[in-house]
C-alpha cells in the first residue's frame, strides 16, 4: 500500500473573523508529486506554512513526516525543504557560500557539506561559476540551485512555492526533470504553481476555493470527471463556478 | 494648479493615515524637549562647590551654611588661597567657587556693601549658569531676610566671572538647539523619506511616465511639510515658553519667519538626499547621520563652538544649524531686531537656494 | 499617425555596463493592434517597455512612439501614453477611489469624463471604493492599476507583465478586458512570460536573451515550425522522456503536461519507435501528431539559437 507522509484532518486557520482554512482534510503519499493550487487568496499560502510548522493551526490534526505541528515543528523543519520564487538564495553571496551555508543551517558536518556541495556543483554544471556571486547567474540556473540547495540535507519533503514562475520553457522543463529525478527516488515533492501544464505534471492534483478544497484527484481523472481537455479548463470550471 | 492641489492633498492623506509619521512628526519633538528641559533643570543637586573664605566672620559663615543647606550645593573644598582655585576647578569636580573678601561682616555693616565674588566653570554653561543664579537666589534672600529686622539697607555686591567660556551661552540655549535639531531631521527626513519610498514602491515610475513636471512633484511633497513643520514651531516655542519659563523678547513674527526659511532650508536638504539615493533605508540614514550628528556636535548646541579645532570650526560654518541658532538666540533671548541677524539670514537663505539648485540638477527625468 | 504604425523600433540595443539586456531590437506595431512581447524573465521585456515609455535612453538605435521621438519628445510622449509597471505602482495607503482621482488629477482630467472607457473594468471594483489599495487581493489591485492607466485614455497603452503571479482565472478575465479596450481603438504593448497568452494578440514578438526570435501573427508563428510535431502519451513521463531522450532518432522531446511533445530525424518511421516504446515498457503509450503552440516554437526557436 502507498505510505502515507503528511496527513491533514480537519484543519483550520482563522485570522479574527476571517477563516483562511476551512476544514481542510487530505494525504500525501511518499514519493509523490503533489500540486496545490487555487486563485489568488484562497488559502494556499496559509496552509503551506502550517504545514511547513511556520505557524500554528487554529485547528485539527496535522501529521508531517511522521511529526506533529503542535508539538515537533523542530523536527518537522529538519526533515523538510523549502523553496520560493521570491526568496530561497542570498544574492549577495556566491554558489560556494550559498551551498555551505545552508548545509550549515541544518547541521550537516563540515566534511560533508564538502563531498555533497562537490557533487551538487559538479551535478548542476557550475564549476565554472561557482565563486560568482547568486545575483550573476540567469533565474533559470539559480531556481535549478535553489532547489537543489533545499533538498542539500536530505529532507522527506519538499516545498516548492511557484517554483519557476517567469522561468523560460526550455529551463522550466529542466527544472521538472530534476522533480522526476528526485521523486523517482522517493523525495515528497509539494508544489504551487499558476502554470497549468505543470499542473499536470503532478500525481495528484488539490485546488482551493476560498478557504477550501474544491477538487482532488490525479489530473487525468479530474479531466474525465469535469469533462475538460486540459487542467486549465479543470482549473477554470471548478475556480468560476463553485 | 489643479495637478499641485490633487498632489498636495495626496501628500496629507499619506501623512495622516500613517501614525507612525503623525508620531515621528509630534511625539518626537514633545519628547525630546521635555527630555531635555528637565535634564537640565534638574541636573542640579548637590553640585559640588568651593568656598574661599577670607573673612570667617559671622555673616560669610553664616551664607555658607544657608548655600550649603539649600540642598543645591555640597561643600568639596575650603581653599585658603587663589591659587587653590583655578586647581580645584581643574580637577574637574568644582563647578562653582565663592569667594568672600576679607572683613566682609565689617565691611557690611560699617558701609552697608561687601563683596562676593562667584566664579563659575562654565564649560558647560547651562549648568553654571544655574548654579551661578541659585547662589545669587541665596545671597538676595540673605539680605532681604536681614533688611527685614534692620534699619540700614544691606547689600552684596556680586561679582560673576565665567571660566573657561566666558563669552557665557545662557541657559536658555537650549531651546533654540533642539529646535534646530527637530526642524533639521523632521524636515529633511520625512521628505527624503517619502520621496523614496514612491522610488521603491513603483509609483514614481507611472509619475516619471505621465505629463507631471517634476518641480509639481517635489513642490506637492514638501507643502505639507511646511505647515506640519510650522505647526511644530509653534509648540515647542509654546512649551518653552510657558512650561520652561524661556522668554521670548524679540518679534514673534521674526522669529517664525526665520523659522519658516530654515524649514525650507531643511527640507530643500531632505530633497537633494532623496535625489541621490533609491532606498528609504538609506535616506533615513543619510538623514541621521549627515544630519543629526553634526546638527548636535556642530552647530555650537551642545559644544562650543570658539573652543574647537580651527578646523572643525570652519565646519561648523557650513552647517544650517549653526547660523539658525545664533538668529534664534539673538531674537528670543536677547530681542534684537533683523538688522541685527540679516547677515545670518542671508547665509540660510544661500545655503537653501544652492541645495535646491544641486538638487534641480540632479533630479532625473527618466531612471537613470 | 501618417505611417499607419504606433510604434517603430530601429536598431534599438541597452547595455548595462557589460551587461547586454538588448540587442538591436527592429519591429513595429500598427495601430490599434493588441502586440505581445512574449519571454521569460530576464530576457529585456522591461528595459524595451521602459524605453518605449522614455523612461529609459537606448544605449544605440531609436523608436518613435505616436509619432514622437522617445528622447527628443519624451514631454509629448508622456501625455499620450498610459503605462502600468510590473509591480502594481499604486497607493497602498490611499483607498481605491482616491487612487483613481489622484491619477485623473496627474494627467489633468477626472474619473466623470472618462468614466466610460473604464466603466466595464471599474465597475468591478467600485463596490469596494473606500478600501485602502493595499487591503485588495492580486486580481482586484490589477484592476485598479489598469483603471490608473487608462484613465486619461491613452492613445497606446503599455503593460509590463500584468498577469505574472496572477492565478489562471484572474489571467483570462485580464485578457478579455484587454479585448475591451483594444475595441475602443488604444494599440496595446502588452509583456508577458506565459507562451499560452501568446494566442491571444494580434502579433508577438518572441524574445529571449535580449534578442527577438520572431515577430509575426500567432497563426503564422505556429506555421514557420518546420518539422512534424508528435504528442505521445504514457502512464510514466519521466521514463518515458529517458527512454525518448535515448532514442538516437529524436530531434528534440518536452515534457508537456500529461504528455510529451517531440520531433524526429528527417525519415523516422514512427513505426519503429511505437515499437520500441513497447520494448522498453510504455505498453498503453499512444502517439498522434499535433499542431504545434507557441510553446514548442518559442523552444524551437531557442534551441536554434543556441
Amino acid at each position: 500500500m502507498k505510505e502515507t507522509i503528511i496527513t491533514v484532518r480537519n484543519l483550520s486557520k482563522k485570522f479574527g473573523d476571517f477563516i483562511a482554512n476551512d476544514d481542510l482534510s487530505f494525504d500525501v503519499y511518499k514519493g509523490e508529486i503533489f500540486g496545490f493550487l487555487g486563485a489568488n487568496g484562497a488559502g494556499k499560502t496559509t496552509a503551506m506554512r502550517v504545514l511547513c510548522g511556520l505557524s500554528k493551526p487554529t485547528s485539527g490534526d496535522i501529521n508531517i513526516a511522521g511529526f506533529d505541528v503542535y508539538s515537533q515543528t523542530e523536527l518537522i523543519k529538519t526533515n523538510i525543504g523549502y523553496m520560493s520564487q521570491k526568496f530561497s538564495l542570498y544574492e549577495d553571496l556566491t554558489i560556494d557560500e550559498n551551498i555551505s551555508f545552508y548545509g550549515g543551517i541544518y547541521k550537516l558536518s563540515n566534511k560533508e557539506i564538502k563531498e555533497k556541495k562537490e557533487l551538487l556543483i559538479n551535478k548542476l554544471q557550475l564549476n565554472a561559476v561557482r565563486k560568482k556571486l547568486v545575483r550573476e547567474l540567469p533565474l533559470g540556473w539559480r531556481q535549478k540551485l535553489a532547489f537543489s540547495v533545499a533538498i542539500f540535507h536530505e529532507p522527506k519533503i519538499v516545498f516548492l512555492d511557484e517554483p519557476t514562475g517567469g522561468v523560460d520553457p526550455i529551463t522550466r522543463r529542466q527544472f521538472w526533470d530534476m522533480i522526476y529525478e528526485e521523486s523517482d527516488k522517493g523525495l515528497t515533492v509539494f508544489v504551487t504553481t499558476h502554470y497549468m501544464d505543470e499542473a499536470e505534471y503532478c500525481n495528484r492534483v488539490s485546488i482551493m476555493v476560498d478557504g477550501k478544497i474544491a477538487a482532488l484527484d490525479t489530473p487525468v481523472n479530474l479531466m474525465q470527471t469535469y469533462n475538460a481537455k486540459n487542467m486549465d479548463e479543470v482549473f477554470l470550471k471548478i475556480v468560476r463556478f463553485s | 494648479m489643479n495637478i499641485f492641489k490633487g498632489f498636495v492633498i495626496k501628500e496629507f492623506i499619506h501623512i495622516f493615515r500613517d501614525y507612525r509619521t503623525m508620531v515621528i512628526l509630534f511625539g518626537i519633538p514633545l519628547v525630546q524637549l521635555l527630555l531635555f528641559g528637565f535634564v537640565i533643570k534638574s541636573e542640579i543637586k548637590d553640585a559640588d562647590i568651593a568656598i574661599y573664605d577670607q573673612a570667617k566672620d559671622n555673616h560669610s559663615k553664616r551664607i555658607t551654611n544657608k548655600l550649603l543647606s539649600s540642598g543645591y550645593f555640597r561643600l568639596d573644598k575650603d581653599l585658603d588661597n587663589y591659587d587653590g582655585i583655578h586647581q580645584a576647578f581643574r580637577e574637574g569636580k568644582v563647578k562653582l567657587v565663592i569667594i568672600f573678601e576679607q572683613n566682609f561682616s565689617e565691611k557690611l555693616e560699617k558701609t552697608g556693601n561687601a563683596n562676593v565674588q562667584i566664579l563659575a566653570d562654565a564649560s558647560e554653561p547651562n549648568t553654571a549658569n544655574l548654579l551661578v543664579s541659585y547662589s545669587n537666589a541665596i545671597l538676595s534672600s540673605y539680605i532681604k531676610d536681614l533688611n527685614s529686622t534692620s534699619k540700614m539697607p544691606y547689600n552684596i555686591i556680586t561679582e560673576i566671572r565665567m571660566e573657561y567660556n566666558p563669552e557665557l551661552k545662557s541657559v536658555y540655549m537650549f531651546v533654540p538647539g533642539i529646535m534646530a535639531l527637530l526642524l533639521m531631521l523632521i524636515s529633511a527626513m520625512m521628505t527624503s523619506i517619502s520621496i523614496t519610498k514612491e522610488k521603491e514602491m513603483g509609483t514614481m515610475e507611472v509619475l516619471l511616465a505621465s505629463p507631471i513636471k517634476p518641480f509639481v512633484i517635489t513642490a506637492g511633497k514638501v507643502v505639507p511639510y511646511i505647515f506640519l513643520s510650522i505647526i511644530n514651531v509653534l509648540i515647542i516655542l509654546s512649551i518653552s515658553y510657558y512650561v520652561f519659563d524661556v522668554p521670548i523678547k524679540g518679534s514673534l513674527f521674526l522669529l517664525v519667519s526665520v523659522c519658516i526659511l530654515f524649514i525650507l532650508t531643511a527640507l530643500s536638504l531632505g530633497i537633494l538626499i532623496s535625489t541621490v539615493t533609491n532606498s528609504q533605508q538609506v535616506a533615513m540614514m543619510i538623514s541621521l547621520v549627515a544630519l543629526m550628528l553634526p546638527s548636535i556636535l556642530l552647530s555650537g548646541f551642545i559644544f562650543p563652538i570658539e573652543n574647537m579645532p580651527i578646523v572643525l570650526q570652519y565646519l561648523c560654518q557650513l552647517m544650517p544649524p549653526r547660523w539658525f541658532i545664533e538668529i534664534i538666540r539673538n531674537i528670543m533671548l536677547k530681542g534684537v531686531s533683523f538688522s541685527f541677524i540679516w547677515k545670518e539670514t542671508c547665509v540660510l537663505f544661500i545655503m537653501m537656494i544652492v541645495f535646491n539648485l544641486l538638487s534641480i540638477k540632479k533630479f532625473k527625468i527618466r531612471l537613470e | 499617425m501618417q505611417s499607419g504604425k504606433s510604434i517603430i523600433i530601429e536598431n534599438i540595443s541597452k547595455h548595462y555596463g557589460s551587461v547586454k539586456a538588448l540587442e538591436n531590437i527592429n519591429f513595429s506595431v500598427d495601430n490599434g493592434e493588441m502586440f505581445g512581447l512574449i519571454g521569460p524573465d530576464g530576457a529585456g521585456k522591461t528595459s524595451l517597455i521602459r524605453i518605449l515609455t522614455s523612461l529609459l535612453l537606448p544605449t544605440s538605435g531609436n523608436a518613435i512612439v505616436n509619432g514622437y521621438d522617445i528622447v527628443k519628445d519624451y514631454k509629448k510622449i508622456r501625455k499620450t501614453i498610459g503605462y502600468m509597471p510590473g509591480k502594481f505602482s499604486l497607493y497602498y495607503d490611499l483607498t481605491v477611489e482616491e487612487n483613481l482621482n489622484f491619477f485623473a488629477t496627474v494627467f489633468g482630467t477626472t474619473i466623470k469624463e472618462n468614466y466610460d472607457l473604464i466603466k466595464d473594468i471599474y465597475s468591478q471594483i467600485e463596490p469596494f471604493k473606500d478600501r485602502q489599495a493595499g487591503k485588495l487581493s492580486g486580481g482586484m489591485k490589477q484592476k485598479l492599476a489598469l483603471s490608473c492607466a487608462m484613465i486619461h485614455k491613452p492613445d497606446v497603452l503599455f503593460l509590463d507583465e500584468p498577469t505574472t503571479g496572477v492565478d489562471a482565472v484572474s489571467r483570462k478575465e485580464f485578457w478579455l478586458m484587454l479585448k475591451k479596450i483594444k475595441n475602443k481603438g488604444i494599440t496595446i504593448f502588452v509583456s508577458t512570460p506565459y507562451m499560452d497568452e501568446a494566442e491571444l494578440c494580434d502579433r508577438v514578438a518572441l524574445i529571449q536573451d535580449g534578442t527577438i526570435l520572431t515577430v509575426d501573427t500567432p497563426v503564422n508563428v505556429v506555421k514557420s515550425f518546420d518539422n512534424p510535431l508528435y504528442s505521445i502519451y504514457s502512464d510514466n513521463i519521466y521514463y518515458l522522456l529517458k527512454d525518448l531522450r535515448a532514442l538516437s532518432a529524436t530531434k528534440s522531446v518536452f515534457a508537456f503536461g500529461q504528455s510529451v511533445h517531440i520531433t524526429f530525424n528527417n525519415g523516422t518511421n514512427i513505426e519503429d519507435v511505437n515499437k520500441y516504446l513497447k520494448d522498453t515498457g510504455h505498453s498503453n503509450s499512444n502517439t498522434k501528431i499535433i499542431t504545434p503552440c507557441i510553446e514548442d516554437c518559442f523552444m524551437q526557436l531557442m534551441s536554434v539559437k543556441s
